[in-house]
């Protein structure tokens, strides 16, 4: 019972972050399989709706081992929160809480706060910025850069690609800009 | 060293693999053969391993991305930087010991090749992922967590992915 209290509250960074490294020779020594997560999205247009286009037009039946392994890791989402959850709220730095409380958010309980990833807000201003303009940056902005954090910054870092570099410190400060310019602009106007 | 494969992706020797000649894919398969149905499901028994990872340390979460683009905590550049460390090592051990993959064949990475595109859209990438608290990966835990509103965000980025495809060669690269 003892291993399961353990599992169960939150996994130090030295822990997960070596998991997440072998996940490089795993996938390496199962199949000769590069890790890289955001080609997935463009798997999914190419099977289905390539509009001709040519750069869906490849077989991506051939690269649906990612699509197993993205499936994976929703349903490692789901063991992980609903049989491994943590009973306590997430801790997370004082200054962060309270910069992000003084910017309107006010549910702290979660992974994610409520005030703008909860389902009602999907058809608001919120979800407009937060689920559709967000995550139109996030396919968008890999595909342009080639990968996204598992393809640049850890299997191209670890495979010492100098391109990989430059995505991984395009990505730091495109975030960076962001949180402290753009974020506050956003969360002032929709909170 | 040089019996490790360094090939581009794409044009690699096998002809199936129709894809442009300019094309940084990343998550590319460099096996021979092609995988059987049954034989993707080890992929999925890795994603499932990796995603409760993500999930147990916090890597889903707003918050944490909101933390380290603030510099506020030590987590998440921890997480990645120690997943760097280890890669690097097993990388270089499967290279040094000329580790095979479990079916015998060299193990292969494909080279990425430098173009503009990684500095613009990996700067709109870091607006995405500042926004959503999330890179693709941990959208796919998120959904599966429950959070079913990411769902609009992982249809946005496929159509933000699909945009992309279709204005390609009008963008600089």
């Amino acid at each position: 019972m003892e291993i399961i209290e353990l599992l169960r509250k939150p996994w130090p960074w030295y822990v997960a972050g070596p998991l997440i490294g072998l996940t490089v020779p795993a996938l390496l020594l199962l199949g000769n399989k590069s890790f890289g997560i955001s080609s997935t999205l463009r798997h999914i247009c190419a099977a289905t709706v390539p509009a001709n286009i040519p750069f869906f037009k490849y077989d991506w039946k051939r690269e649906s081992w990612n699509l197993f392994f993205v499936a994976g890791i929703a349903l490692g989402g789901f063991v992980a929160t609903f049989l491994l959850s943590n009973p306590e709220p997430i801790v997370i730095a004082s200054s962060t809480k309270s910069d992000l409380a003084a910017l309107g958010i006010t549910d702290f309980s979660g992974l994610m706060p409520a005030d703008l990833f909860s389902v009602v807000n999907i058809l608001s201003l919120k979800g407009l910025i937060f689920l559709v303009f967000g995550g139109f940056l996030v396919g968008f902005g890999t595909r342009y850069a080639g990968g996204c954090t598992s393809g640049h910054a850890i299997m191209g870092l670890s495979s010492l690609q100098w391109p990989s570099l430059v995505a991984t410190v395009s990505f730091m400060i495109g975030g960076l800009i962001c949180t402290n310019f753009l974020l506050p602009v956003l969360l002032n106007w929709v909170v | 060293m040089e019996k490790i494969r360094n090939t581009s992706a794409g044009n690699a020797d096998n002809g199936n693999h129709a894809l442009l000649p300019d094309d940084s894919l990343d998550g590319a398969n460099q096996q021979r053969n092609s995988e059987t149905f049954a034989g993707n499901f080890k992929y999925l028994i890795v994603g499932l391993l990796f995603g409760i990872v993500f999930v147990k340390a916090e890597i889903v979460s707003w918050f944490r991305i909101q933390e380290m683009f603030r510099f506020d905590s030590f987590h998440m550049f921890g997480v990645i930087g120690s997943a760097v460390a280890v890669g690097l090592i097993s990388i270089w051990l499967i290279r040094k010991w000329k580790v095979t993959t479990i079916s015998g064949e060299e193990v292969s990475i494909a080279d990425k090749t430098f173009n503009k595109g990684q500095i613009y859209g990996g700067l709109l990438f870091g607006f995405g992922w500042a926004i959503t608290g999330a890179c693709p990966g941990p959208l796919y835990a998120q959904i599966g967590g429950g959070f079913l509103a990411v769902t609009v965000t992982l249809l946005s980025a496929i159509a933000g992915t699909w945009v992309y495809g279709w204005l390609r060669p009008r963008l600089p690269h």
